[in-house]
C-alpha cells in the first residue's frame, strides 16, 4: 500500500482547472497502489482553496500558507518536506508552466526519476506505466519505471473531480529557508491587448507554419476579408513577428470558441488545440492527413493551402 | 559574464513514417538543431553583442554526426563548443532527465558560467525538465519558460518574464548564477551568415568522454524504460472532402454559406 501526493495549481487567487483534474488522476493511481490520495495546497488563500478541493476521492489536504503567489523555492522545499513526512510512492504535479518550474527540481533534490507531460498512468506494485507523446504528438509511447517517482500530468486529459469529500484538512508546518529563495515575482501582465479580441470572434481564419513566408499571409487576410472573419494564428506565426501576440490561439495565447474555426496550415500541437477545441465547427486545410489537427476537425481538406485558399476566396469576392 | 548554452540535435520525423520496435525507422528521420535551443543560442549571442557576455560556450550530448548542428550554433556566434560522448552513450534509446542532468552538471562545474540557457524542451522527447533539474543539481537559481530577458542586468540579478498560460506573463527577478529555460519567440534567431559558417569551421569544438568529466558510466542507466511506441489512434469522425482544390473549396464554401458565415 502506497500513497500519492498531488500538488494543486492556482494563480491570482483562483484554482486552475488542472487542480481538479489532478484529483482524478491521483485517485486512479492511488486506487492502483491501494493507498491514500493526499493533496498539497501551497500559498494563496489555502483554506478557501482546500474547501473547494475537498471533493470525492481525496483523503487528506495539506495546506501551507506562505505568500500569495507561486514561488518555485517555496514549492520545492514544501514538497520535499511533505515527501519526507508522508512517504508517498508518487508525487503528481500539473505539467503547467509552474509545474515545470518546480517538479524537475523536486525530483532532483529527492533523487527520483521524473516523467513529464503524461496523458495516461497506471501502477502495478512497484511499476508505474506512463503514456506520453514524442515528436510533437506524432507518436505515443509507453514508459515504465520502478519505485518512487515525480510525474507531471497534461491538463485536460483527466476529467475534473466532482462531489463532496470528507478529507482531513491540516496545516502543514513547512520549514521554509528564506535565504534559499533566490527569485522574486514582481507582478503579472496581460499580453497583447490591441485592437482585436479573437476570443469574441464568430469566425476565425487561423494560420500556422504551413504558410511558409510572411508575404503569403496576404492570402489569409484576403480570405478573412471576403468572409468578414478575423485572422488568428498558431504560435510560430507570432514567434516570427508576423502577427501580434493578441492573435495567438493556444495554451499560452487566447482560448477561442467561434462558430467556425478554419485552421490553415496548422498541424495542431496540443498547446494549440487546448485553445480552440471548443469551437463549434472546425475545418482543417493541411497536406498532412496524419496531422493531429485532423483528430479534432469536423471537416478536412488534405491539400495544398496555396491552391485551396485562393479558390475559396474567389467564391466570396 | 560567461554563458553556457545547451544545444541538442533533435530527430525530425517525416509526415509519413513507420515504427520499428520502440523507434521510428531511420529512413523517416532527419536531424536539426532543437528549435528552442536556437532561441537560447540567439539570446546568448545578443547578450554578447550587447557587451553583457564575454564568452558564449555551447554544450551538446551527442555523437560525432551532430557536429554539423553544433557548427550551426557556432556560425551564429557562439565562441566555442563542448561535445560529450563515449561508447557508453551509444545505443541508449532514451537518455532520461537524470542522466542528462548528471552529464551537463559536470560540464557546468568545469566551465563555471554565470548564466546557463537551455531550450524549454526538446522537439523530440519533449521532457521540458532538464534545465530546472540541472539548476537544482548545481545550486543555481532558475526560471522556466522565459520569454523575455532584460539585457541590462541589475548587479547579480536577471529580470525575466515567464510565459504563463492564457496570455499572462510573470515578471520575475532571479539571482545569478542562474539557469533559464528559453521559450520560442523571445527573439528572432538569425540565419548563419556565410562568414559565420566559415569562421565556425575554425572554432574550438572540444570532445569529452564521461571519464574526462569524472562522470560514472552508470549515469546513463535510465530509470525510465521505453516499452512501446505507436501512432495515436484517431478518435476523429472527420468528413474529408476529396477532389481538386476547386472542388474541395466549393464544398467548404457551401458549408460556410450553410453556417451563415458569408453570402
Amino acid at each position: 500500500m502506497s500513497d500519492v501526493l498531488a500538488v494543486t495549481d492556482h494563480r491570482r487567487g483562483d484554482l486552475r482547472d488542472v487542480s481538479y483534474e489532478i484529483i482524478t488522476a491521483g485517485r486512479q493511481l492511488a486506487d492502483d497502489t491501494g493507498g491514500d490520495l493526499h493533496l498539497a495546497v501551497i500559498s494563496g488563500p489555502v483554506d478557501n482553496f482546500a474547501e473547494k478541493l475537498n471533493r470525492e476521492g481525496v483523503d487528506a489536504i495539506h495546506t501551507v500558507s506562505h505568500g500569495e503567489e507561486f514561488n518555485h523555492d517555496v514549492y520545492t522545499q514544501t514538497i520535499t518536506q511533505l515527501y519526507d513526512e508522508l512517504a508517498p510512492q508518487y508525487i503528481l504535479t500539473p505539467n503547467s508552466v509552474n509545474g515545470l518550474d518546480y517538479a524537475p527540481a523536486v525530483a532532483n533534490e529527492l533523487d527520483l526519476p521524473v516523467v513529464t507531460d503524461t496523458i495516461d498512468l497506471s501502477a502495478n506494485g512497484e511499476t508505474l506505466t506512463a503514456t506520453r507523446e514524442m515528436y510533437g504528438g506524432k507518436v505515443e509511447t509507453t514508459n515504465e519505471l520502478e519505485g518512487d517517482a515525480v510525474v507531471t500530468i497534461r491538463g485536460a486529459e483527466w476529467p475534473t473531480a466532482e462531489g463532496t469529500g470528507d478529507a482531513a484538512v491540516e496545516a502543514f508546518d513547512a520549514d521554509i529557508d528564506e535565504d534559499a529563495i533566490g527569485s522574486t515575482v514582481n507582478g503579472f501582465e496581460e499580453v497583447g491587448g490591441g485592437d482585436v479580441d479573437i476570443s469574441e470572434a464568430d469566425v476565425l481564419v487561423s494560420v500556422g507554419r504551413g504558410i511558409e513566408e510572411e508575404d503569403n499571409l496576404e492570402l489569409i487576410h484576403d480570405l478573412a476579408d471576403a468572409l468578414d472573419a478575423t485572422v488568428s494564428s498558431s504560435r510560430p506565426i507570432v514567434d516570427n513577428g508576423w502577427l501580434p501576440k493578441n492573435r495567438q490561439v493556444g495554451q499560452s495565447g487566447k482560448v477561442v470558441t467561434p462558430d467556425v474555426y478554419i485552421a490553415i496550415g496548422i498541424s495542431g500541437a496540443v498547446q494549440h488545440v487546448a485553445g480552440m477545441k471548443g469551437s463549434d465547427t472546425i475545418v482543417a486545410i493541411n497536406t498532412d492527413p496524419n496531422a493531429p489537427i485532423m483528430d479534432i476537425a469536423d471537416y478536412a481538406i488534405h491539400d495544398d493551402l496555396f491552391d485551396v485558399v485562393p479558390a475559396l476566396t474567389d467564391q466570396f469576392q | 559574464m560567461k554563458i553556457l548554452v545547451t544545444v541538442k540535435e533533435v530527430a525530425t520525423v517525416e509526415d509519413e513514417f513507420e515504427i520499428d520496435g520502440t523507434e521510428i525507422a531511420d529512413q523517416y528521420l532527419g536531424a536539426d538543431l532543437n528549435e528552442w535551443d536556437d532561441y537560447a543560442v540567439e539570446e546568448a549571442v545578443q547578450l554578447q553583442e550587447a557587451g553583457v557576455a564575454d564568452e558564449v560556450v555551447t554544450v551538446t550530448i551527442g555523437p560525432e554526426d551532430c557536429e554539423q548542428t553544433i557548427r550551426q550554433a557556432l556560425a551564429k556566434g557562439a565562441d566555442r563548443a563542448v561535445r560529450v560522448w563515449d561508447d557508453s552513450l551509444e545505443g541508449v534509446d532514451l537518455l532520461d532527465v537524470n542522466a542528462k542532468t548528471e552529464i551537463l552538471s559536470a560540464v557546468v562545474e568545469e566551465e563555471d558560467p554565470d548564466l546557463v540557457l537551455t531550450g524549454v524542451q526538446a522537439g523530440d522527447d519533449s521532457f521540458g525538465a532538464t534545465g530546472v533539474a540541472l539548476a537544482e543539481e548545481i545550486g543555481y537559481q532558475w526560471g522556466a519558460v522565459v520569454n523575455h530577458l532584460e539585457h541590462e542586468f541589475d548587479g547579480d540579478t536577471a529580470s525575466v518574464r515567464r510565459e504563463l498560460e492564457g496570455g499572462v506573463e510573470e515578471l520575475t527577478d532571479i539571482e545569478l548564477p542562474a539557469a533559464l529555460t528559453i521559450q520560442t519567440g523571445i527573439n528572432e534567431p538569425r540565419y548563419a551568415s556565410l562568414r559565420g559558417i566559415r569562421q565556425a569551421q575554425r572554432k574550438e569544438l572540444d570532445v569529452k568522454s564521461l571519464a574526462d568529466l569524472g562522470v560514472d558510466e552508470s549515469a546513463v542507466d535510465s530509470d525510465l524504460e521505453l516499452t512501446d511506441m505507436y501512432e495515436p489512434e484517431s478518435e476523429s469522425d472527420v468528413t474529408v472532402w476529396e477532389g481538386s482544390a476547386d472542388e474541395t473549396a466549393a464544398e467548404l464554401g457551401e458549408l460556410l454559406r450553410d453556417k451563415g458565415v458569408a453570402q
